[in-house]
């Protein structure tokens, strides 16, 4: 699995675990700044959105 | 200090709060009600003789030797079972007194070996003792039957029992029943024929159900049970108190010592944590501090192809600093890293992490709580506002209900297991929740009232289910939720939880826990009380690691269990360090005391103090940095005291990550897995050469004091503050004591606390500042300390990691008694006798299908790696589960774990692993190539062979 895989594989995660949040998407957005390297921020930002959930797209979109 | 036995008050002290005063050889003395006469006598200075009374013990009566007169009583009661009276008047030193206490120790002598010079206890007997304290000149009996010449039983490592000097009281017994709770020795025969044995007349000491913790050697009178140690070296002539380097409890120990030698580690009956007493690893299992295997000087080498070349300090440092500045120079700030340890103290762990903000200029400074407990930092923060345990260890004296979850205390943090154990034995309700039979499900006088044995990976599930019926049947605490929490939050988790998605009977088939099991598991633990959560590894190192405990601290706050003695939510730490290590700020997004790197006023204190710029952007944490490395842009690392190639998950890429690195620099006791990648080594110190602080799961801060000279030359502290200097910083901290100042300084939970103060008083609880300036041994007594608790709705999500046709079975991991952690210390003991190799257990039925019995080599295979060891058939795991321990290299069950985590924090999900076991005749080809890589990379060139 490449360091992109993965980091596809933990937004997602993050996403399915704050879908109960107020607002999902910023919930999503604000764990990855609080938590991610910058190299991590921006590998997802450039990551393949197709293997991203819709709540982890909106997200990252708004990182 | 010179050596001198702590004083012993004979019985145990009352906890009543109504005083009682009496009269004792014309004294008055005023003392607790239910106090004994002996220990009224004790508190005002007077010793009685005894010989079966100890105070860590209840009173048992049966030596005569405490014998006292009362004025207007009859007889000579014995002191130890005579409880205090207003107005009694007691006599201790009569002459009737004193012919009877000569007379019974006569007898006790008649049949004792006058072997006293020679004897192991000389000097430290309470026989000899006691033998001179009633004036005993003579013995006029002539026995023509003794117990003299009886064989040893000197089967156990660490000390040996000699039934010969054996006087019968019964101490050792009554130690393993009350203090220990294992109920391992017996009293065999009556009268002459009485004599103490390790279960059946057939077993001994090794081979009995003992499990080492030493209580019985401790309470001994004599020198019937003895320390090897103290038989081999003498009687120690001084003692330090000091915290064992084991586990989270943070038990203190007296370090008594002959010159430079540790003779023996006795637990310190003052000790809030352990209350005196001890298990096996830090009663006994010391001797890897002076284990040959100890690396003592500095190595270096240029590939890790090639040999180490000893060098010394000066070559080392400024070795290791050029590369780092090379690196640094070459790929930028951000190539480089390290990790804190959980082993060492607060003090070295706070320079690790400062040494890695400010010197190579980058967060990324994880700890390896990352792969265990960073999911209770992220969960009890979320909801409680702060990241640690609510409770201190007493509080399970006043708990009516323990819900153990994902925990072993018996095995992972026996000194605690054993005040739990002995809670439950007065009447406390216990729930456990684990997929095997642990002990505290099922062992002498304990049994759990409800054991939910669930699928693992399905902990979230099976909370949603408690709080389920919690709410749905109406058992919530709604008069603590209102004034404590989020009333609205609480709202939406109760909807959330009503649903018929989250009932025991819709999620049975998930958890595969019954669900009349968890509804009455829910009924019990809300209707006692005081209901106390107790959780481990088991909670945290799961995909849903994070969310699991917050479900914890959910059903806690949705039962009013929190804020006073008894209840509380309680992670069981793993490490001796693992609380201090994250209050040190060892996470790469937050500064010491939990504070986010991106806070401007924050990083501007620590900024003003330590002279730098700080980068507001988190760093990366441990497998992250491994994810780096194999991409090629992390390139050097510094590792204080951890292990990550045999404790970090999936082998192969740890191992892949290490190897891609220019630069990696260990410190460590040994030649650890890790050091197989390593190009710098740095020996380390233990925690016997070190002053310092360790900080408990209680939140409980302990002095580390040094009783020997460090083998290596210098602290662990002294190697990164001079690694800083060779980098160009002007650190010049003269003692550990000077880092805790700055700890305090910049961290509000620490404001108060010294090495000075904790010296005086022992130990403190964080927070200690302004609002509570003796600490805090229970958290939350009067609200959250983020105002209001905060109800998080945790759905459950299954994990990524399935079963399926090629790999059927679920593997889980876990810690066994005698060993700790990766097991480099362990191992490098005799403690190796009860657990020479990791071994896989396997349920009765799947070892059938696949034609497997104990003692069979078999392959464990999973998506990850395979490795190879031995079966244990046993129930004790459910069918389609099986267990083994990470504490042996040769097994190295890490390479079969997976890169899978936790969402929140990404610690690892060691618990749950789908596997293929089948036969095996020997090891895989990649134990083989471990095995032949790390023999090639430990070859040594010494400094005089090198000249």
């Amino acid at each position: 699995m490449t360091t992109t895989d993965k980091l596809v594989m933990m937004a997602n995660q993050i996403a399915a675990n704050l879908a109960h949040a107020p607002d999902p998407a910023a919930a999503i957005a604000e764990h990855i700044r609080l938590y991610w390297d910058p190299r991590m921020k921006a590998m997802i930002r450039q990551a393949d959105v197709q293997g991203l959930s819709v709540a982890a797209k909106a997200a990252i979109a708004s990182l | 200090m010179t050596y001198q036995r702590q004083t012993d008050f004979g019985t145990p002290e009352s906890r009543a709060s109504e005083d009682v005063t009496l009269t004792i050889d014309g004294r008055s003395v005023t003392v607790p009600a239910g106090s004994s006469v002996m220990r009224a006598a004790a508190e005002q200075g007077t010793s009685i003789p005894k010989l079966c009374a100890t105070d860590s013990l209840e009173s048992f009566g049966s030596c005569r030797l405490c014998l006292v007169e009362i004025s207007g009583r009859r007889g000579t009661p014995a002191s130890c079972t005579t409880p205090v009276e207003p107005g009694m008047i007691v006599h201790t030193q009569t002459p009737l007194l004193h012919k009877l206490r000569k007379g019974v120790m006569e007898l006790y002598i008649s049949d004792h070996p006058l072997d006293c010079l020679t004897c192991a206890a000389n000097g430290d007997c309470e026989l000899q003792d006691q033998a001179g304290a009633v004036g005993l000149r003579d013995v006029r009996y002539t026995p023509e039957e003794t117990h003299l010449g009886q064989a040893k039983d000197q089967s156990n490592p660490y000390f040996d029992f000699d039934p010969s000097k054996c006087i019968a009281c019964s101490r050792c017994i009554r130690a393993c029943d009350e203090v220990q709770g294992t109920l391992a020795l017996t009293m065999q025969g009556r009268g002459w024929e009485s004599k103490v044995s390790a279960g059946l007349a057939s077993d001994d000491f090794l081979g009995s159900e003992c499990v080492s913790c030493g209580a019985c050697v401790q309470a001994c009178p004599t020198a019937t049970l003895v320390e090897k140690k103290v038989v081999e070296i003498g009687t120690p002539e001084r003692s330090v108190v000091t915290t064992c380097a084991y586990c989270g409890v943070g038990c203190t120990f007296r370090a008594e010592m002959r010159g430079e030698q540790v003779v023996r580690m006795v637990p310190w009956k003052d000790g809030k944590a352990n209350r005196g007493h001890s298990c096996v690893k830090g009663r006994f299992a010391w001797g890897y501090a002076q284990h040959q295997e100890r690396i003592l000087n500095p190595m270096i080498r240029k590939s890790i192809s090639d040999p180490w070349q000893e060098v010394s300090w000066d070559e080392a440092f400024a070795y290791a600093a050029s590369e780092l500045t090379r690196i640094r120079d070459a790929y930028g700030r951000n190539a480089l890293g390290g990790i804190t340890s959980s082993r060492c103290t607060n003090e070295e762990t706070f320079l690790v992490q400062k040494l890695i903000r400010a010197g190579f200029g980058t967060n990324n400074v994880d700890t390896c709580a990352r792969v265990c407990h960073s999911p209770t930092g992220y969960g009890l923060k979320t909801t409680f506002g702060t990241s640690a345990g609510t409770q201190d260890f007493d509080s399970v004296e006043d708990s009516d209900v323990i819900l153990v979850i994902g925990a072993n205390p018996t095995d992972a943090h026996p000194v605690f297991g054993s005040r739990m154990k002995k809670r439950i034995r007065q009447g406390a309700k216990l729930i456990v929740i684990d997929p095997r039979r642990t002990d505290l499900v099922r062992s002498p006088h304990i049994e759990a009232d409800h054991h939910l044995a669930l699928r693992p990976g399905t902990n979230v599930a099976v909370l949603t289910a408690l709080a389920h019926v919690i709410v749905t049947e109406g058992l919530s605490d709604e008069a603590f939720i209102r004034e404590r929490c989020d009333w609205d939050e609480y709202q939406d988790w109760a909807a959330f939880v009503s649903q018929e998605k989250n009932s025991p009977e819709f999620l049975e088939a998930v958890t595969t826990v019954p669900a009349a099991t968890v509804r009455a598991a829910a009924r019990t633990f809300a209707s006692e009380r005081n209901g106390a959560i107790y959780y481990g590894l088991g909670v945290t190192e799961h995909s849903q690691g994070s969310s699991t405990v917050m479900a914890i601290a959910n059903l806690a706050m949705a039962t009013g269990n929190i804020g006073r003695r008894g209840v509380g939510v309680n992670p069981l730490r793993g490490q001796n360090n693992v609380q201090g290590a994250c209050d040190m700020g060892s996470f790469p997004h937050e500064l010491s005391g939990y504070r986010h790197i991106s806070d401007a006023a924050t990083r501007a204190l620590f900024e003003a103090d330590w002279g730098v710029t700080l980068d507001p952007e988190p760093g990366l944490r441990i497998p992250n940095m491994l994810d780096a490395a194999t991409d090629g842009v992390f390139k050097a690392l510094y590792v204080q005291g951890e292990d990550i190639l045999q404790s970090d998950p999936n082998t192969h890429h740890v191992a892949a990550g290490l190897a891609a690195m220019e630069c990696v620099i260990v410190q460590d006791l040994f030649l650890n897995e890790t050091a197989n990648y390593a190009h710098i080594f740095l020996p380390g110190s233990t925690f016997l050469e070190k002053d310092g602080t360790f900080t408990n799961a209680e939140r409980r801060i302990q002095l580390v004091r040094k009783v020997m000279t460090p083998l290596n030359g210098l602290a662990d502290w002294e190697v990164t503050q001079r690694l800083a200097q060779a980098m160009g910083l002007d650190w010049a901290y003269t003692h550990p004591s000077e880092i805790m100042d700055e700890i305090a300084r910049l961290t509000p939970a620490f404001a108060g606390v010294s090495h000075a103060r904790l010296d005086a008083e022992g130990s403190l609880q964080w927070p200690v500042n302004d609002a509570n300036p003796d600490g805090s041994p229970i958290m939350h007594v009067n609200g959250f300390a983020s105002g209001k608790g905060k109800f998080v709705v945790t759905d459950y999500v299954p994990t990524d990691e399935k079963t399926g046709p090629r790999f059927p079975l679920l593997l889980t991991t876990g810690r066994i008694l005698s060993h700790y952690n990766v097991g480099a210390q362990t191992r490098r003991t005799e403690n190796v006798a009860w657990h020479p190799e990791d071994v896989l257990e396997i349920y009765p039925a799947d070892a059938e299908d696949r034609g497997l019995k104990s003692g069979d080599w078999v392959k464990l295979a999973s998506r990850a790696g395979e490795t190879t060891l031995r079966a244990q058939v046993t129930d004790r795991v459910a069918p389609g589960v099986v267990y083994t321990t990470f504490h042996h290299p040769d097994t190295q069950a890490n390479v079969v774990t997976t890169d899978y985590s936790d969402w929140a924090t990404n610690c690892p999900e060691y618990k749950v692993t789908a596997v293929q076991i089948s036969a095996s005749n020997g090891p895989t080809d990649w134990q083989e190539g471990y095995r032949a890589q790390a023999e090639q990379s430990r070859r040594i060139v010494h400094a005089e062979a090198a000249e």
